[in-house]
């Protein structure tokens, strides 16, 4: 392709605005009032090439409209998921596809069939973060590079159309000879620095503020590339766990290397009576939680034992875990997230001759690993025929178990006496005592029960984080340093006794006319002129 | 203590007033051109205005000692403290811009804002444990700085177009304008109905289940146009005004029911004080304001607007998704979990992204960029207010 060559002998790649060295309006830019400043009227990729698919490509990403159509569309899409709740959200064991018909009707009905429960995890939704990705790499390249080469090879000395055509611009006829010591002390002494060629002046300042978004916006790629990386095995961490009180469990997502102990879990109300927050805690019901805490320790298991040999368990250390103070240990860390009050545990049962109202005996059920038999004094026991930790009867009325948590737990017991050849049969649910013969001498009768409380912990390891920090804190050093600086050029330049004035700045111009209003006043220059207000 | 807080927080509301006043005598000088007075005024009220706003840190400050934690912890001090960043960040663009007609816009939205708080419970709440950490400052803080500077963007747009939207005719643009007036009508009705009834002690009590699927009770300071879903009066209030409708049942947030019922008073006190308004000014009230803005410079304006943007923006990104995510990651376990807040806190930020590279790529100035500064304010108040009327999210405190 052929270079654009300008009557300052520089040789300007094709599609170039603003000749590299003097800055002159180039055949596109020749009729502009204003010339366009942006990325110094240099060359860029996108405009130069549109061949091959990779260019179109290229140049489709690069284009800021596609840019702002893909944040528009995601901003969207974002709003049509809190129509409705997500399905994280709604109670865990029931059915979405009725849960929302129900809850929502038609609306709830269609929203599930689009798939708008899931919106978020969508193979469309990271599509459109994928394009906005790209979208990111590929604009910032195309302008870096080209601004960064104008910026860095500019020259003093300006084609006089450069400095005519600028947005704010100032002319002095001149009687005496030219005052550059005046003009360069009235530009430093706002903080300019400045670079001299003969007469002509280049004043700058807050060049930096130009990399700001450029900044800004490889934190944002290198954070949106941390968040794929969780979709990666091993990168990321996430286990529920449920401990009970005096329970030692292994530590889900450990490969069976920690266990935990749950010492005891605590909730703390706030006193009703509290002066302070009395009318608050009154409006709540008189119940609020101060503190949900999991006093746990942590167990290393030791290795060196032989394989099948019983646990050897090392401790390790103890915390008190609590809401917004989770335990960390060895890159985990457990986050107190539930807690289940007084689960039943452990029932006690009496065996009764209901004829002679003789006691028979007692026995205890551990609802988590329920015996077969149970021995009672002289030849009495008790079999455990069936069990039922959360009782229900299922559609076909046939007693069934929701889960294996003893919420609602029935048993059917078989009483064997010594008198007696006849197994009597009852079943027992809470509240209820069943004689299905209704001929039973012996009955069963629950006497005592013990509760322990439960405490929800979350597992998680997420190695993806350091990536993110680093992602998001160069993003925030990128966005201030674009936004809370600005870069501002003035150029001075005298030629057969006319002193020529230009300014130029990426924004805030009121503020920068007013300061370089001053510095004509300094330098004793005519002040400027916003060419783009109307007269 | 308690009280010296509630009484800073009144002295603050009435010195505002008077700043604004003090503004629009300001205006009045320069209008008239006469420099000394200008300038003699300005200070006067710049000076009103910085006194306001340090009896309301006073209010802030022995709030946060009384409580043992800052006041931001529920929707009345969050909303009282974002009035307070509003003259905040008006304070400083004054300093930079030095034009009293932003302090005749900005003082009244402070004012109004820190009115409208009143609509909610204002004790003195205790912290759930999720709420109890330094977190709770730093991201909340932050956050409403942010908004407050976006908000004063939102202001200088506002100005913007009162004075550019041609009035000589009924347009679309006069038409929003006037829509974005009556909004503000309809804060300023609801927090002095608030207040009439509240100086009354008037209350209405129902039985309802809760958004927990709980028994309770729910007190009303406004008599009930619109009633718990499937509540019932508490028999000592049976021949109290109402209920006229029912709160639909998806309305899921804290206490939704008072708040839709704050919210059809304040459509309809809204719409009383509106009509009565445009009755007093036989026209449209943009127009009756626009006069004021004859010496304004418009493109100063959208310069002033585009400003505190730039100048927000990275404040709101820093506190309601950076520090917002780094707390989320302590107290939730996920720095991400697509809570309903959070996600418009995302809308919010990708809508200013969006502003900006429209603004500097593809030359969006003045009109267009007003009004999305309008909107931009609109998605805010959204998230303050709405999501926790439909929703009872992570994030409903109050």
């Amino acid at each position: 392709m052929n270079n654009l060559s300008c009557s300052c002998g520089q040789q300007n790649p094709q599609g170039t605005d603003l000749c590299g060295g003097c800055g002159k309006p180039l055949v596109a830019s020749e009729n502009q009032q204003v010339l366009n400043m942006r990325y110094e009227g240099a060359a860029r990729r996108s405009q130069t090439y549109n061949k091959t698919i990779v260019d179109q490509i290229w140049n489709f990403f690069s284009s800021v409209k596609v840019g702002i159509w893909i944040i528009v569309i995601l901003l969207l899409a974002s709003s049509l998921g809190t129509i409705l709740p997500q399905e994280m959200y709604i109670p865990p064991a029931v059915n979405p596809a009725e849960y929302y018909q129900d809850q929502y009707g038609f609306l709830g009905q269609v929203y599930y069939e689009l798939g708008f429960h899931n919106l978020y995890q969508s193979w469309w939704y990271l599509l459109l973060m994928a394009a906005l990705t790209v979208s990111l790499i590929i604009a910032s390249v195309d302008r870096f590079f080209p601004l960064y080469r104008s910026l860095k090879h500019q020259r003093v000395h300006k084609h006089i159309n450069f400095m005519k055509k600028q947005r704010l611009v100032s002319e002095t006829q001149l009687d005496k000879t030219a005052n550059t010591e005046k003009w360069l002390n009235s530009l430093k002494g706002k903080k300019y620095n400045v670079r001299t060629d003969g007469t002509s002046i280049l004043a700058e300042k807050g060049r930096f503020a130009r990399w700001g978004p450029y900044v800004n916006h490889i934190g944002l790629i290198i954070f949106l590339i941390g968040g794929m990386l969780r979709f990666f095995p091993g990168m990321f961490v996430d286990h529920h766990l449920w401990v009970r009180e005096g329970d030692t469990e292994v530590i889900p997502g450990t490969n069976g290397e920690y266990y935990l102990e749950n010492h005891q879990f605590i909730v703390e109300l706030y006193d009703e009576n509290d002066e302070l927050f009395q009318t608050a805690i009154d409006r709540a019901g008189g119940v609020v939680v101060k503190t949900y805490q999991t006093n746990v320790t942590l167990y290393q298991r030791n290795d060196d034992g032989p394989v099948g040999s019983q646990r050897d368990l090392q401790e390790v250390d103890s915390y008190q875990i609590r809401v917004n103070d989770p335990f960390k240990f060895d890159g985990f860390g457990l986050y107190q997230v539930d807690y289940k009050l007084h689960e039943l545990n452990k029932m006690m049962f009496t065996v009764e001759n209901d004829e002679t109202g003789e006691m028979i005996g007692e026995f205890t059920v551990d609802l988590f690993y329920p015996e077969q038999q149970y021995d009672l004094p002289n030849d009495y026991y008790v079999k455990l025929q069936d069990y039922l930790p959360d009782y229900y009867l299922n559609n076909d009325g046939i007693p069934s178990t929701k889960s294996r948590i003893p919420d609602n737990p029935a048993f059917i017991f078989e009483v064997n006496s010594p008198n007696q050849e006849k197994k009597e049969v009852s079943f027992l649910t809470i509240g209820r005592n069943f004689d299905p013969t209704n001929e039973n001498v012996y009955s069963i009768r629950l006497s005592d029960l013990e509760t322990k409380h439960v405490s929800a912990l979350i597992v998680r390891k997420d190695y993806t984080l350091p990536i993110l920090v680093i992602g998001g804190f160069i993003f925030m050093i990128g966005l201030v340093q674009g936004s809370y600086w600005t870069h501002r050029r003035i150029w001075i330049q005298e030629e057969n006794g006319k002193v020529m004035m230009a300014g130029h700045t990426n924004k805030n111009w009121y503020a920068f006319k007013r300061e370089m209003a001053e510095v004509a006043k300094e330098a004793e220059l005519e002040q400027p002129v916003d060419r783009t207000e109307d007269k | 203590m308690v009280e010296l807080s509630s009484n800073l927080l009144l002295a603050a509301f009435f010195i505002y007033i008077f700043a604004t006043i003090a503004f629009s005598i300001t205006i009045y000088y320069e209008n008239s051109k006469s420099v000394n007075k200008t300038k003699r005024w300005g200070w006067i009220s710049f000076g009103l205005a910085c006194a306001g706003f340090l009896a309301q840190l006073g209010y802030f400050v022995t709030r946060w000692i009384a409580a043992g934690h800052a006041p931001v912890s529920n929707m009345f001090e969050y909303t009282t403290f974002l009035g307070l960043t509003i003259i905040f960040a008006f304070l400083i663009l004054y300093l930079i811009y030095k034009k009293p007609v932003l302090g005749i816009f900005s003082m009244p939205v402070g004012i109004v804002i820190i009115a409208y708080a009143s609509v909610f419970p204002s004790e003195v709440t205790p912290l759930i444990p999720a709420l109890q950490t330094y977190w709770l400052h730093i991201h909340v803080i932050t956050t409403a700085i942010g908004q407050g500077i976006l908000g004063v963007g939102f202001i200088a747009g506002l100005i913007y177009l009162i004075r550019v939207v041609d009035q000589s005719k009924r347009s679309k643009q006069t038409f929003w304008l006037e829509a974005v007036i009556y909004s503000v009508t309809c804060a300023v009705a609801i927090a002095i109905t608030v207040g009439v009834f509240s100086l009354n002690n008037y209350s209405v009590t129902f039985n309802w289940i809760n958004e927990w699927e709980m028994e309770a009770q729910l007190e009303y300071e406004l008599p009930a146009i619109v009633g718990p879903y499937e509540g019932e009066l508490i028999t000592a209030d049976q021949n109290r005004f109402g209920p006229l409708l029912e709160t639909p049942s998806w309305m899921n947030g804290v206490e939704s029911p008072r708040k839709l019922n704050t919210f059809f008073w304040s459509i309809l006190s809204g719409s009383i004080l509106y009509l009565l308004l445009r009755f007093i000014l036989r026209r449209r009230i943009a127009a009756a304001i626009q006069p004021i803005l004859k010496n304004v410079s418009p493109q100063l304006f959208d310069e002033v607007s585009y400003r505190s943007i730039i100048i927000g923006f990275p404040v709101f990104t820093l506190g309601g998704l950076i520090f917002a995510m780094i707390w989320a990651q302590i107290a939730w376990t996920r720095f991400w979990g697509w809570d309903p807040k959070e996600v418009w806190a995302l809308i919010t930020f990708l809508f200013y992204a969006a502003y900006l590279h429209l603004r500097l790529s593809r030359g969006w100035h003045g009109e267009k960029s007003a009004w999305l500064l309008v909107i931009g304010f609109g998605i805010i108040m959204f998230n303050l207010l709405f999501i926790n009327l439909v929703i009872a999210g992570l994030h409903s405190y109050a």
